[in-house]
C-alpha cells in the first residue's frame, strides 16, 4: 500500500474533490434536519399551526383584496406543547395529511382522504415489536368499542396520533399513568358531544353508574378504567378488549387481595419496573403500590391460620378432658 | 362487698364498659373480617360493612377511655399491678394448673379473693390486650380513617402498609384473645356461672 492510499483510507473526505464534497456536506446537512425534525418548535410561523393553534386566524381574501380575520373551529385547534411532546412529533403535518392542505381554503374533498390507521404504519414492523400493535388489534376487534361500532371506531378515537405519549411506559408515577389512561376514557364518556357523535345517544353520568362503587373519587384516581373493564391478556401490557357493565369487574375482593388481578397489568408492570431499579427487601417493601386489602400478606395469613386452627384445636382438647374428668 | 361466699369483683360502670366494648368487639371483628376478604354478604353491602365498622370502632374507642379512667380513678387498677417477684414463674404455675393440675385434683394456684381477682396468666394476657392490641388497633385505625396522619414512610416501608398490618395483626391477636377468653370464662363453678357474674357483678368464691 502507497502513502496515497493509507491516507485516502485515514481521511476518505479530504480526497474527494471539492466540488463533491459541498455537495456530500449539503446532504448532510439536510439529512440531519430531517432527523432533528422539530418541525413544532415555532407554531406561530408554522404554516398550519399559524392558524391551527390559535382561537383566531387571518387571511388574505384575493377575491375580494382584503385581508380578513375567522374564528378558528375549536376542535381544529391543536396544543402545540402536547403536540411537541408526542410520540409523532418527528413527522410534520402534511407527512400524515394531504400536501394540498398547504393552500387556504382548503379544498372541500381534501376532507374524503383516508387518513393512515396505527398498523399502517406499525404493523408487522419489528421496529414496533415490543408495542404488539397486531396484538392490540386482535384484543380490539372483541372488544365492546369493535362489536359496536365497526371500523368507525378508529385507534384515533381513545389515541390521538396528534399528541400521544407512552405514559405508561415512560412514567414513573403510577397516578400520572391512571389519570393519563382515565382522560382517554373520559375523553368521550364524559364528553356529551364527542360520546353522541360515535353513540348517537346521551352518555350515563360516570358517577351516577358507578355510585355502587365505594370511595368512588378515590378508585377513580388511583385506579384506571381499563383495570375493571377489559379482559386481562397476559403478556399484553394494556388489555384492549374493553368490556362494558355486564362483564366489568364488581367483585372487591379482585383487586382487594393478595392475589389481586391489579397485579396483572399495571401494578405488575411497575413492581417489575422498581424492583428492577431497587431490588432490596426495603426497595420492595417501599412501594408505593399500595392497594387495601393487598395487605394480606400470604406468609401472614399463614400464621394466622395456623393460630386460630392451633387455638381452637387446644380447646377442643381441654373441654374434651374437662368432661370426661368430671 | 362479701357475702356468702360472694365477692362483688365487677362494678357497674365496669359492666357497662365490658358490655359495650364486647358487643362493639364482637362487630368489629365481624365486619372486620368481612371487610378484609373484600366480598359482600348477601345482607350488609360493603359500604354498610365499612359504615359499621367505623362506627363501632368510635364507640369501642370512646368506652376504651372509660376503662382508662375507670382503672386511673377507681381501685380497680390495682388488680393490674405485677409483682416482680416470680414474675415467669406465677403464670406459668397458673398454666400448669390449667394444663395438668385442674384434671389431677389440684386446688387452684392463685384463688381469687377481694384482693386478687385475676390469676396471673389471666392478668398478663389482660394488660397485653388492654395496654398494648387495644391501644394499636386504635390508633392504627385511626390512622387507616385519617390517611393524611399516617407518616409517609417509615424506614423506607410504606406507613399506609405498616398501619393496616398493624390493624388487621391486632385485629386478628384480639379475636384470637375472644376466643381463649370466652372458653376460659367458661371455667368456673360451672359453666356458665362466670357469665351471670359478668352481668350481676358477684363473683362465687
Amino acid at each position: 500500500m502507497n502513502l496515497d492510499q493509507i491516507k485516502k483510507k485515514i481521511n476518505p473526505l479530504k480526497y474527494i474533490p471539492m466540488n463533491n464534497r459541498l455537495f456530500i456536506f449539503l446532504i448532510l446537512y439536510c439529512a440531519s434536519f430531517s432527523l432533528k425534525a422539530q418541525y413544532y418548535d415555532d407554531p406561530e410561523n408554522h404554516q398550519c399551526l399559524k392558524c391551527h393553534s390559535t382561537q383566531t386566524y387571518g387571511f388574505h381574501n384575493d377575491l375580494m383584496d382584503t385581508d380578513e380575520k375567522r374564528l378558528m373551529n375549536p376542535y381544529y385547534i391543536l396544543d402545540t406543547v402536547a403536540l411537541k411532546s408526542g410520540v409523532h412529533s418527528v413527522f410534520d403535518c402534511t407527512d400524515c395529511h394531504s400536501y394540498e392542505y398547504t393552500t387556504y381554503p382548503h379544498a372541500s374533498n381534501l376532507k374524503l382522504e383516508p387518513l393512515a390507521t396505527c398498523l399502517d404504519c406499525h404493523g408487522g414492523d419489528d421496529a414496533f415489536a415490543t408495542y404488539q400493535f397486531e396484538v392490540i388489534q386482535e384484543e380490539f376487534q372483541k372488544s365492546v368499542h369493535y362489536r359496536v361500532y365497526g371500523d368507525n371506531f378508529t385507534c384515533a378515537k381513545c389515541h390521538s396520533q396528534h399528541t400521544y405519549t407512552t405514559t405508561a411506559r415512560s412514567s414513573n408515577s403510577v397516578l400520572e399513568i391512571v389519570d393519563y389512561s382515565n382522560k382517554m376514557c373520559l375523553s368521550c364518556h364524559n364528553d356529551m358531544k364527542r360520546y353522541l357523535l360515535m353513540s348517537g345517544r346521551e352518555n350515563p353520568e360516570i358517577v351516577d353508574i358507578h355510585d355502587w362503587l365505594p370511595n368512588q373519587e378515590l378508585h377513580f384516581q388511583h385506579v384506571r378504567c381499563i383495570e375493571c373493564h377489559t379482559e386481562v391478556v397476559d403478556g399484553l401490557m394494556v388489555s384492549h378488549n374493553i368490556v362494558g357493565k355486564d362483564q366489568a369487574v364488581k367483585n372487591c375482593v379482585e383487586c382487594h387481595s393478595a392475589n389481586s388481578r391489579l397485579k396483572a397489568s399495571l401494578y405488575k408492570y411497575q413492581n417489575l419496573q422498581e424492583r428492577a431499579e431497587d431490588g432490596s427487601v426495603l426497595g420492595v417493601l417501599s412501594s408505593e403500590n399500595y392497594v387495601i386489602g393487598s395487605h394480606q400478606i400470604p406468609v401472614l395469613k399463614r400464621i394466622s391460620l395456623i393460630i386460630f386452627f392451633a387455638t381452637l384445636g387446644g380447646i377442643f382438647i381441654h373441654a374434651f378432658f374437662r368432661f370426661i374428668k368430671k | 362487698m362479701n357475702s356468702n361466699n360472694k365477692i362483688y369483683f365487677y362494678p357497674v360502670w365496669l359492666r357497662i364498659w365490658h358490655g359495650i366494648n364486647a358487643l362493639g368487639i364482637i362487630i368489629l371483628i365481624i365486619t372486620g373480617i368481612s371487610l378484609q376478604s373484600g366480598g359482600e354478604s348477601g345482607f350488609i353491602s360493603f359500604n354498610l360493612n365499612i359504615k359499621i365498622h367505623n362506627f363501632a370502632g368510635a364507640i369501642v374507642s370512646f368506652n376504651y377511655l372509660i376503662f382508662l379512667l375507670g382503672n386511673l380513678f377507681t381501685e380497680n387498677s390495682k388488680f393490674y399491678i405485677v409483682k416482680p417477684r416470680n414474675f415467669i414463674k406465677r403464670p406459668l404455675k397458673q398454666a400448669y394448673y390449667y394444663a395438668w393440675g385442674m384434671f389431677h385434683g389440684m386446688k387452684p394456684p392463685y384463688p381469687l379473693s377481694e384482693k386478687r381477682k385475676f390469676n396471673p396468666l389471666q392478668k398478663y394476657f389482660y394488660l397485653i390486650v388492654m395496654y398494648i392490641a387495644v391501644p394499636l388497633v386504635i390508633f392504627s385505625g385511626i390512622g387507616l380513617m385519617f390517611p393524611e396522619l399516617i407518616f409517609d414512610k417509615i424506614y423506607n416501608v410504606s406507613g399506609v402498609l405498616i398501619t393496616a398490618v398493624t390493624h388487621s395483626a391486632m385485629g386478628f391477636f384480639i379475636s384470637i384473645f375472644l376466643i381463649i377468653h370466652l372458653y376460659v370464662a367458661s371455667i368456673g363453678k360451672s359453666p356458665l356461672e362466670n357469665f351471670k357474674s359478668i352481668v350481676n357483678g358477684w363473683h362465687h368464691v
